[in-house]
C-alpha cells in the first residue's frame, strides 16, 4: 500500500501539471479544451524529434546522470515547450479568437476544441506512426526505498519538474501583475475589459501557459510510460476529472484534484486491475456532478 | 463646453431596440443625473457609452471627439471610467489586487493613488488583504467606485451606487460622490432613487428607451406629474 501511495503522488503530479492549464483557459475563455490532451501528446513528441535531433552531437548522446534517458531529451524540454506554446496561441488566434467575437455559443468552442484534437492527432500518425516509441530504450535504474517501496529514479526526475514548474506558475499567478490580471480576467472578465485590460492579449498568455504545462506533463508523462498517439487522449479524463473535482478556473482545485485522481487511480490497482483506472477516473467525476457540481473550490 | 454628449442613439441588444433617439449632453465639473424606472434603458445607454455596445444609430462625444463604438479598454485610456450596478468587483482577489487590477494600465507609479483611495474610503484599509466577495453590499460598492477612481478620470459612470444599501450607506455613498465631485471629477450618475437629484446640477429622466424629461434638478423634482410617475411620489 504505501507503494501504491508513493506511485499515485507520482501520477498525481503528472495530472496536476496537466490540468492548471485546462482549468485556466476554461476559468477565463469559458472553453472546455477537449484538444487539451492531444496538445499533451504533441509536445512529447517534439519533444521526441528534438532529442533525436540533439543526440547528433555526441556530449548530448549520453545518460544524465542516474536517469533512463540522455541529455538529448533534458535540452529537448525547451525548443517542444517554445512550439507548443506558440501553437497554442496560433491555434486560439485561429480558432476560437474569432469565436468570442462573434459571440458563438461556448459549445461552438467545445465541438471545435474536439476537431483540433483529432487535427492534431492525425498529424502525429503520419509523422511518427501508431507504434510506441520511447524517449531512450535505457535501463530504468530502481531506487528501494523502506516499507518494500520500489521508486523509479526517473520518477524523482518527474516530481520534482513537476512541482517546481506548478510552484512557479503559482507564483506567477499570485504575485506577477500579468499573473494577478489573469485571475481578474477569470473572475469577471467583462470588468477586466471596463478596467482597460486588454483581454485578447490576456487569453494568448493563458493559452501559452497552457501550453508550458501540457508540454512539460505530456513529456514527463512519456518518460513515466511510453510515447503513444493516443497517449494524451486517454490523459484527458483523469484531466477532465482533476479540473470538474477541483472547480472551473480554480488553480488550487485543479492541484488537489489532480493529486486525488492519481492516488485514486493507483490505490484502486490493490483491489482492481489496473485496466479499471479511467472508470475510477469516471466514477470520481460522476460523483463530483451529482453531490457538488461546483468542484471543491469552485465558486459556479 | 460639453465634456460628453450623447446625441440621438438609438441602441439594443440582438433585435430588440431598447434606446429609441436619446440625447443629452454633461458639461465638464457638473453631476448629471439620469433617473428613470427598472428596464427604462439606463444601463443599455451606459454600456453605450463606455463601448460595452455600439449604437445602432446616433453618436457619442467625448471631449469632443466621436467615441461611438470605441471598446471600453479605449475609453479607460481616454479618461472615463465606468462602474457598472452588479459585478463590479473581481471577487476572488484581495481589496489591494482589486485596486491594483485597476490602475493595471498605468505606466507611472500608481501607490500614492491607492492611499488616496484608502484615504476616501478609510473603511477600506483594514480590509485590504480580505477577499473581495467577502465584503458587505456597501464596502463593495465603494470598492467598485475606488477601483474606477485608480486611473484617476476625469469622468466616472455610475449606475445605480445606491441599489441594496440601507438608508445611511446611501447618504454615506452619495457624500463621497459629491466630495470626488469637488475634487473636479465629473460625473454622470445614473439612479432610481430620487435623492441623486438633489445632488445633480442637472437631471434626465428615461422610461422606456424615451426621454421623458430634462432640466434642472429643482425644477424636476417641483414637477408633481413627474415627481408621481418616475420619482414614486
Amino acid at each position: 500500500m504505501p507503494e501504491l501511495i508513493v506511485y499515485g503522488i507520482v501520477l498525481g503530479s503528472i495530472i496536476a501539471l496537466g490540468s492548471i492549464g485546462l482549468t485556466l483557459i476554461w476559468g477565463i475563455t469559458d472553453l472546455f479544451n477537449i484538444a487539451h490532451g492531444d496538445q499533451m501528446t504533441a509536445g512529447a513528441y517534439l519533444a521526441l524529434l528534438f532529442a533525436t535531433l540533439f543526440s547528433r552531437i555526441n556530449f548530448l548522446n549520453t545518460r544524465a546522470g542516474p536517469f533512463s534517458f540522455n541529455w538529448s531529451l533534458v535540452l529537448a524540454f525547451i525548443p517542444a515547450i517554445l512550439i507548443s506554446m506558440a501553437l497554442a496561441i496560433v491555434v486560439d488566434r485561429w480558432v476560437y479568437a474569432p469565436m468570442r467575437k462573434g459571440k458563438a455559443h461556448s459549445i461552438a468552442g467545445f465541438i471545435a476544441s474536439i476537431g483540433v484534437a483529432w487535427c492534431l492527432r492525425g498529424l502525429i500518425y503520419i509523422v511518427w506512426g501508431a507504434d510506441f516509441k520511447f524517449y531512450t530504450p535505457g535501463l530504468r535504474q530502481m531506487l528501494f526505498l523502506p516499507m518494500g517501496i520500489k521508486l523509479r529514479v526517473d520518477e524523482i526526475f518527474i516530481m520534482l519538474i513537476s512541482w517546481s514548474a506548478v510552484a512557479a506558475v503559482y507564483l506567477f499567478l499570485l504575485k506577477a501583475k500579468m499573473g494577478k490580471a489573469l485571475r481578474a480576467l477569470a473572475d469577471n472578465p467583462d470588468l477586466a475589459r471596463i478596467a482597460g485590460i486588454n483581454t485578447e492579449m490576456m487569453i494568448a498568455w493563458a493559452w501559452g501557459i497552457a501550453g508550458l504545462l501540457i508540454t512539460i506533463a505530456g513529456i514527463l508523462y512519456g518518460i513515466e510510460t511510453q510515447l503513444r498517439p493516443e497517449m494524451g487522449w486517454i490523459f484527458l479524463l483523469p484531466l477532465f476529472a482533476a479540473v470538474i473535482l477541483g472547480g472551473q478556473g480554480s488553480i488550487t482545485g485543479a492541484l488537489a484534484g489532480g493529486l486525488i485522481l492519481g492516488l485514486a487511480q493507483q490505490i484502486s490497482t490493490a483491489w482492481l486491475r489496473p485496466t479499471y483506472k479511467p472508470a475510477i477516473a469516471f466514477i470520481i467525476m460522476i460523483l463530483v456532478l451529482i453531490f457538488r457540481p461546483k468542484g471543491i473550490f469552485g465558486r459556479r | 463646453m460639453s465634456f460628453l454628449k450623447v446625441e440621438n442613439v438609438t441602441s439594443g441588444y440582438g433585435s430588440m431596440e431598447v434606446l429609441h433617439n436619446v440625447s443629452l449632453e454633461v458639461n465638464q465639473g457638473e453631476i448629471v443625473s439620469l433617473l428613470g424606472p427598472n428596464g427604462a434603458g439606463k444601463t443599455t445607454l451606459l454600456r453605450n457609452i463606455f463601448g460595452v455596445i455600439s449604437p445602432w444609430e446616433g453618436k457619442i462625444y467625448f471631449k469632443e471627439k466621436d467615441i461611438s463604438g470605441t471598446p471600453p479598454e479605449k475609453v479607460a485610456r481616454m479618461g472615463m471610467c465606468y462602474v457598472p450596478q452588479e459585478n463590479n468587483i473581481f471577487p476572488s482577489l484581495t481589496v489591494q489586487e482589486n485596486l491594483e487590477m485597476g490602475a493595471f494600465i498605468r505606466e507611472d507609479d500608481w501607490q500614492p493613488r491607492v492611499k488616496e483611495v484608502y484615504e476616501l474610503f478609510p473603511d477600506l484599509t483594514d480590509r485590504r488583504r480580505s477577499r473581495a466577495g467577502d465584503l458587505s453590499g456597501g464596502m463593495r460598492q465603494m470598492l467598485a467606485i475606488g477601483r474606477a477612481l485608480m486611473l484617476n478620470p476625469e469622468m466616472l459612470l455610475l449606475d445605480e451606487p445606491s441599489t441594496g444599501l440601507a438608508p445611511l450607506l446611501v447618504d454615506h455613498i452619495f457624500e463621497k460622490i459629491k466630495q470626488l465631485n469637488s475634487q473636479g471629477v465629473t460625473i454622470f450618475l445614473v439612479e432610481q432613487n430620487a435623492q441623486a437629484l438633489q445632488c445633480s446640477a442637472k437631471s434626465y429622466i428615461l422610461e422606456g428607451g424615451e426621454k421623458k424629461a430634462e432640466g434642472r434638478a429643482e425644477e424636476l423634482m417641483k414637477d408633481e406629474e413627474i415627481g408621481k410617475l418616475y420619482l414614486g411620489r
